[in-house]
């Protein structure tokens, strides 16, 4: 709880500016990355992407937000008024208010006081992301209804459910994290990481599950169901113009970069420097952990970039399947595993058994994922019966008919 | 009324005999997923992707050329001593299926002599509101008067604009012409013009 001490003494003013601090990387960070993504994705297509507003386009994220910001705001005749206003701003605060756990850098000095950079530090730092993150759902789900349109409505409940499925699967991965750390503090978690190995090496599985459910959890492509342009014109927000628009749009990005956050305190070690590179903590009085935690949450970001730039979307049921088939069954049984490792190592402290326990579960996965293949192997080489030649019905030709009668009566054009 | 309506609608052909599972079908062999390893290889793709050269083109500051033949902007061309090739015949006008060539001829006089021969075109419009850029009206021109050139910036802010008179469309007077009217070449006759007989202007031809 050294980080928890430090924020302790805190005066109000530094509080207050932190909240101002971390209100403006997070919007810095959104425009920033609008536009990276853009240019990333443009490379990986052969483009240039935006280049014209500002040197390299910089700035056309700022102008494009402007634009949004000067466009006529509607409110559709059959939306709920009240909660078509207050969807919006659910999932903007929400997305913002998760990013107050995380601890940005080491200890540092700031503005002559010795304190961290995090906002608070609360004993289930974690579990309150987790939270933040499913209050966010709300302003998605809700959008998708007050809209009073059908598009929205679809993509509303597409993104609840698909919002719930993920979320079992992600707090699973993390229910190992927690084994492994005895805490679930995120400044603690990163603690932990320093004294052993990061969590991402150690906990494998459970760091490829989260970083599945959270590009699900964001509504990212190629999970991005949700807001489907093919599918479902715009999803949940397909109704929604000027700033409305805007802070659905600023709550995804922002949601990007806090799930990016999370899985770097949690799984790339948080604010510290790479193994081997912990002399570069001490450098800028310790404001270069700052970095080193930009550097991670960045890489996220370009996996983000990345999957778009490569997936097609996952179609509905698949999608859904592999949530409560693979990943929720997966992560029960890896955290039986780690929560057995884990008792083992603790109370018995010998290695051969912990060592022997590992290899029988690598064992049992092994001789199960073989009698899978297997079994498919079986089911393909079914030969189908050839059935014989068959009595089609065919519609009466047209030559039959005589006349046609259009009537303009009755019907249900009226 | 709705027994005449029922009578007028098509009936399916319905038969009993035919049955869903009768339907004969052989297993075909689908691709199905690709293994684990093939899907990754589609990561490295768009990875390697984006440290190749870029396909786009900095449109306003760099221009790359047109295809050799591409349908631009339309030319009214002059023979080599600048009379005009126009004989303000129509045909462009008839053959163009959009309708956006207006052609009015007028008779050549020996003080207004604007193209060898009888006629000349007087008032010559292209409406490019309309233009589909087909060649049509290229295909049609008896004389060679009327081509293509590759420019295609062809964008303005009013409908009048777009509308290019004959004075937009004619081709620039080159080295060895002059500007019509002036009489025809000494000793030649519009077929000779349409041979090509004719190279450069006469000292002549110029009108004083």
């Amino acid at each position: 709880m050294k980080n928890a001490q430090l924020l302790l003494d805190d005066p109000g003013w530094i509080i207050t500016l932190k909240a101002v601090i971390v209100f403006a990387v997070c919007v810095v960070l959104t425009i920033m990355s609008v536009w990276g993504e853009r240019r990333i994705v443009a490379r990986m297509q052969m483009r240039v992407g935006p280049n014209r507003v500002g040197k390299f386009g910089l700035i056309q994220a700022l102008a494009d937000g402007v634009k949004l910001a000067l466009k006529e705001d509607l409110i559709p005749a059959a939306a709920d008024k009240v909660v078509f206003v207050i969807a919006p701003i659910i999932s903007a605060t929400t997305a913002f208010m998760a990013f107050a756990v995380m601890p940005l850098t080491g200890p540092v000095t700031f503005f002559g006081e010795k304190t961290v950079m995090q906002l608070t530090d609360i004993p289930v730092g974690v579990l309150y992301v987790l939270a933040t993150a499913s209050v966010g759902v709300y302003g998605i789900v809700l959008a998708g209804w007050s809209s009073g349109s059908t598009y929205p409505l679809l993509g509303g409940l597409r993104s609840s459910a698909q919002v719930i499925s993920y979320e079992i699967a992600m707090g699973l991965s993390l229910v190992s994290v927690f084994i492994y750390s005895g805490s679930m503090s995120t400044s603690s978690i990163v603690q932990a990481q320093q004294e052993t190995w990061w969590y991402g090496l150690v906990l494998f599985p459970s760091f490829v599950i989260y970083a599945i459910s959270m590009v699900g959890e964001t509504n990212r492509a190629p999970f991005d169901l949700a807001e489907a342009e093919g599918e479902l014109v715009g999803g949940f927000h397909t109704e929604y113009s000027s700033l409305k628009f805007a802070l659905f749009f600023l709550a995804e990005y922002v949601n990007i970069i806090a799930v990016s956050a999370l899985a770097t305190t949690l799984f790339l070690g948080g604010y510290h420097a790479f193994p081997g590179l912990g002399f570069t903590e001490q450098w800028l009085g310790g404001w270069f952990t700052l970095i080193w935690f930009f550097i991670k949450v960045l890489f996220f970001f370009f996996v983000f970039v990345w999957l778009r730039g490569t997936l097609p979307r996952l179609r509905y049921d698949q999608f859904m399947q592999f949530g409560w088939k693979v990943l929720i069954p997966v992560s029960l049984l890896w955290i039986l595993v780690v929560a057995t490792l884990r008792v083992i190592s603790t109370t018995s402290q010998s290695r051969p058994v912990t060592f022997g326990f590992a290899g029988v579960v690598v064992l049992i996965v092994l001789g199960i994922s073989t009698a899978f293949e297997s079994s498919k192997k079986k089911r393909d080489s079914v030969v189908h019966p050839v059935a014989a030649e068959p009595n089609f019905a065919v519609p009466s030709l047209p030559s039959e008919i005589t006349t046609i009668n259009v009537s303009n009566q009755g019907g249900d054009r009226g | 009324m709705a027994d005449q309506n029922e009578s007028n609608t098509v009936q399916p052909h319905i038969s009993n005999d035919v049955d869903i599972t009768s339907v004969a079908y052989e297993k075909v062999d689908q691709p199905g997923a690709k293994s684990f390893w093939a899907q990754l290889q589609g990561f490295w793709v768009t990875f390697i992707t984006m440290f190749k050269k870029v396909n786009t083109v900095q449109y306003p500051e760099v221009k790359e050329p047109t295809a050799e033949r591409f349908h631009g902007r339309h030319q009214l061309n002059r023979h080599p001593d600048g009379l005009e090739k126009c004989i303000g015949c129509e045909l462009c006008a008839w053959a163009c299926p959009a309708d956006a060539i207006y052609v009015e001829g007028a008779d050549n006089t020996p003080d207004n002599q604007m193209s060898p021969g009888e006629r000349y075109g007087k008032v010559y419009q292209i409406n490019y509101l309309r233009c589909v850029f087909c060649g049509l009206c290229i295909e049609a021109c008896p004389t060679r008067a009327l081509t293509m050139t590759n420019e295609y910036e062809l964008a303005d802010s009013t409908r009048a604009k777009l509308i290019f008179e004959k004075d937009d469309l004619l081709g620039p007077l080159r080295a060895g012409m002059l500007p019509p009217p002036h009489p025809m070449y000494p000793g030649m006759t519009d077929t000779n013009y349409y041979n090509g007989d004719v190279k450069e202007a006469h000292p002549s031809q110029e009108i004083k």
